[in-house]
């Protein structure tokens, strides 16, 4: 699915990501745990394409593609999907035309033609229930006035409808208290099947116990320092960050 | 997290925005063809001759002829406007050619007559002279520089009494009425456009419903500049009378040219009572390139009265073209209970400047005004609003409701909002809210995010924009207007 190979990445002249190795077979759940400023929503940007970053070494292959040669739309195109930490207000566009154009847009990408609205509200209302998503919140504007959790929902809900074959979740679990969490999670957990995966970024361990993942990685330092599995998150939990930083500095050391 | 990279990281972004920027402005003026038509031209400049060998050209009668001669005698003492937002050199008025018709050796008797080379015009541009194509369903009247070339369904609409033919046929056919009506909402002495508009005018269209009669199909004329160093005069009139109903469309385009060439219309509405006039406009009129060089002056006063009670006017329109827009749609509601409303998408880009926005003046009682216009800049262009509502001492319960949007694309254009607000009557209620937002880099890779291409989602968000107002155009003409806006604005995100 999805092979990072000793990426690097910067931005201007900081260096943040300084040679990340992760591969993500299809059907798996990886989470990338690390203290503040360790790299992680970077690794999510550069993933989806965010031109703000620069590559400077190292490779990605999505599906047999490299990832680094295509366009963000063409990555979204192709299967990969970003959940937003701060998912972006759109005035005027409502949630539902938005989606609705980002269906065809992949519809046509795959030479499907597009989909007509009674195909495509069926599907909609479908997926609505997967987040407990309201209708009176799609026909709003993208984002406008929703709340912390909507926000989160409906990028959940989004990525229902895209069905990506590579999910990346930035942080989605922040800001959200329990309730939102469990919902979220549960739509996440229902989207899981043997053929797509997902990249869980995320700073507690809390999501973790609904988003059960099969491997857990600590960032730190722009680097890969540990990876275990769901124990490892646990472990973080209990000691916190601070133990980490110290084991990797004795080793560099 | 980044904080060490916040300003690092605004620096690039905004490197970022000029370039998509610079892709924007690439998108091409497809209007700006020439057609090769023989002219019957008046000799360039402006004189009292000038204005006879028009009078003249048009077989007027000699009332008319005063008319236009005392509107060039008081013009001759005005001065330019100068208190618009706008920046342009001094306009020669004597390097203009003031009438320039397409030469036919006979008036076409019926359309098959129409020289195939302006049909061939009109053809490009879209627009069906052909009344066996039925399906529009809209009659049309062509004007291409001084003169109308073509009106369409004539006799159709003379079945229900309704009249629509071109300025100078409603001169011969019904002095009357154009006596009556004729500067009758916009006087020659208004202000300097309609001053030179009153002397000069060449054509346009005359529009008339009768009492009860609702008009069977939209009616519709298309302006047309062709000829070089020509400006464009033409003036409009639509008369409705009591409880009669009519929807109008207005589209305008030109070839591009180095040169300025000036257009100043006029158009006058006369709505009696429980009458309701819709007057919707697309101009399109040559922008310049991405320079400024060249383009169309558009100067234009357009004009309603709510004459009767509970009477209606309503004015949307979508300018994206010219290099300078001038022009305030605006109602005067007398009648009790009339309504008068404004929206208004205006785009600019590259150089552009509009200064457009409208008046609405209470008179009588409890009447109404909504004002909607969303404004759009990009490149390094100029948009300002720039409205009155004024509300009269004996406008007793007068409304007025306000919304003035402005949407940015880049950091190098301007958008400006001047309200003014005139009210004696202290049972009146006047709203105004104002908002500016930016398309941002975050919104676009969002879109990107999702699989939607920059040029998709701009258009997305533009249309989301302006939807308030697109809704308010006939169908077929708001699908003209979408794409419109996107070509307008094509590669430039922001």
């Amino acid at each position: 699915m999805l092979k990072i190979e000793n990426l690097q990445a910067r931005i201007e002249e900081k260096e943040i990501l300084k040679g990340i190795n992760l591969e993500i077979k299809p059907g798996e759940v990886h989470a990338i745990m690390g203290p503040n400023g360790s790299g992680k929503s970077t690794l999510a940007s550069v993933l989806a394409g965010r031109e703000d970053y620069e590559v400077t070494g190292g490779s990605i292959d999505f599906l047999g593609k490299d990832l680094l040669e295509l366009s963000p739309e063409d990555r979204a195109k192709e299967g990969l999907f970003l959940a937003f930490q701060y998912p972006v207000e759109i005035p005027g566009v409502s949630t539902t035309n938005f989606i609705k154009t980002a269906v065809n847009e992949k519809r046509k990408y795959q030479g499907l033609d597009p989909l007509d609205a009674a195909q495509f509200l069926r599907t909609m209302k479908e997926k609505m229930k997967l987040v407990q998503i309201d209708q009176s919140l799609l026909s709003r504007s993208l984002n406008e006035g929703f709340s912390g959790g909507e926000k989160k929902r409906n990028e959940i809900f989004q990525m229902a409808m895209l069905e990506p074959k590579l999910a990346i979740l930035d942080e989605t679990d922040s800001g959200l208290d329990i309730d939102a969490l469990r919902i979220v999670a549960n739509g996440v957990n229902e989207l899981r099947s043997s053929n797509n995966s997902f990249l869980v970024v995320t700073h507690y361990q809390r999501l973790l116990d609904y988003i059960v993942p099969d491997f857990v990685h600590v960032l730190y330092n722009g680097r890969i320092v540990r990876s275990g599995t769901k124990e490892l998150a646990l472990e973080l939990e209990e000691k916190g960050y601070d133990f980490i930083k110290a084991e990797v500095e004795k080793e560099t050391v | 997290m980044l904080n060490f990279a916040d300003s690092k990281l605004e620096q690039i972004m905004q490197e970022e925005q000029e370039d998509i920027l610079e892709q924007i402005t690439n998108s091409d003026y497809k209007y700006g063809f020439v057609t090769d038509i023989e002219a019957d031209e008046a000799p360039m400049g402006l004189t009292e001759d000038t204005v006879k060998f028009i009078s003249a050209k048009k077989n007027e009668p000699s009332w008319m002829l005063e008319y236009r001669l005392k509107a060039f005698r008081h013009w001759q003492t005005m001065e330019t406007p100068e208190w618009a937002n706008l920046t342009f050199p001094t306009i020669n008025y004597q390097d203009i050619i003031y009438y320039s018709a397409p030469k036919q050796k006979v008036a076409p008797n019926s359309l098959d007559e129409i020289d195939p080379e302006l049909r061939k015009t009109f053809e490009k541009l879209g627009i069906s002279l052909d009344e066996q194509k039925r399906i529009s369903g809209i009659a049309v009247d062509a004007v291409i520089d001084s003169v109308s070339v073509a009106t369409t369904f004539r006799e159709e609409l003379s079945k229900v009494g309704v009249i629509f033919c071109s300025m100078s046929d409603a001169i011969q056919e019904h002095p009357d009425l154009i006596k009556k009506h004729l500067g009758s909402v916009v006087p020659a002495t208004d202000n300097y456009f309609t001053a030179l508009n009153a002397a000069v005018f060449s054509d346009g269209s005359f529009c008339y419903i009768p009492k009860g009669v609702r008009c069977p199909m939209e009616l519709s004329t298309y302006f047309r500049i062709n000829a070089a160093n020509t400006g464009q005069f033409e003036r409009t009139l639509i008369v409705a009378e009591e409880g009669s109903y009519v929807s109008y469309l207005e589209g305008c385009t030109a070839p591009m040219r180095d040169e300025n060439q000036l257009h100043a219309a006029v158009v006058e509405i006369v709505a009696m009572e429980k009458a309701e006039v819709k007057y919707s406009t697309v101009q399109n009129w040559y922008p310049g390139d991405k320079e400024g060089k060249g383009g169309i002056y558009n100067f234009v006063t357009k004009r309603g009265i709510c004459a009767g009670n509970h009477s209606k006017i309503s004015w949307t329109q979508v300018e994206t073209g010219s290099s300078i827009t001038w022009k305030y749609p605006s109602v005067i509601l007398k009648g009790d209970y009339s309504i008068g409303e404004f929206y208004s998408v205006a785009v600019t880009n590259n150089f552009q400047q509009a200064d457009t926005g409208t008046k609405m003046v209470h008179l009588g009682k409890n009447t109404r005004s909504r004002i909607v216009s969303k404004g759009i800049s990009a490149g390094k262009s100029q948009n300002s609003y720039r409205g009155l509502v004024s509300v009269a001492k004996n406008a007793s319960d007068a409304r007025n409701f306000s919304q003035c949007d402005s949407l940015l694309l880049g950091d190098k254009c301007g958008a400006h909002t001047f309200p003014y607000i005139e009210v004696k009557n202290n049972t009146a209620m006047v709203e105004h809210e104002a908002t500016t937002s930016k398309i941002g880099e975050d919104q676009i890779f969002y879109c990107n995010q999702r699989g939607i291409d920059t040029e998709t989602a701009v258009a997305l968000i533009i249309n989301g924009f302006a939807k308030e107002v697109m809704n308010q155009l006939p169908m077929e003409f708001a699908v003209e207007a979408q794409k419109l806006l996107a070509i307008s604005l094509e590669g430039s995100v922001g």
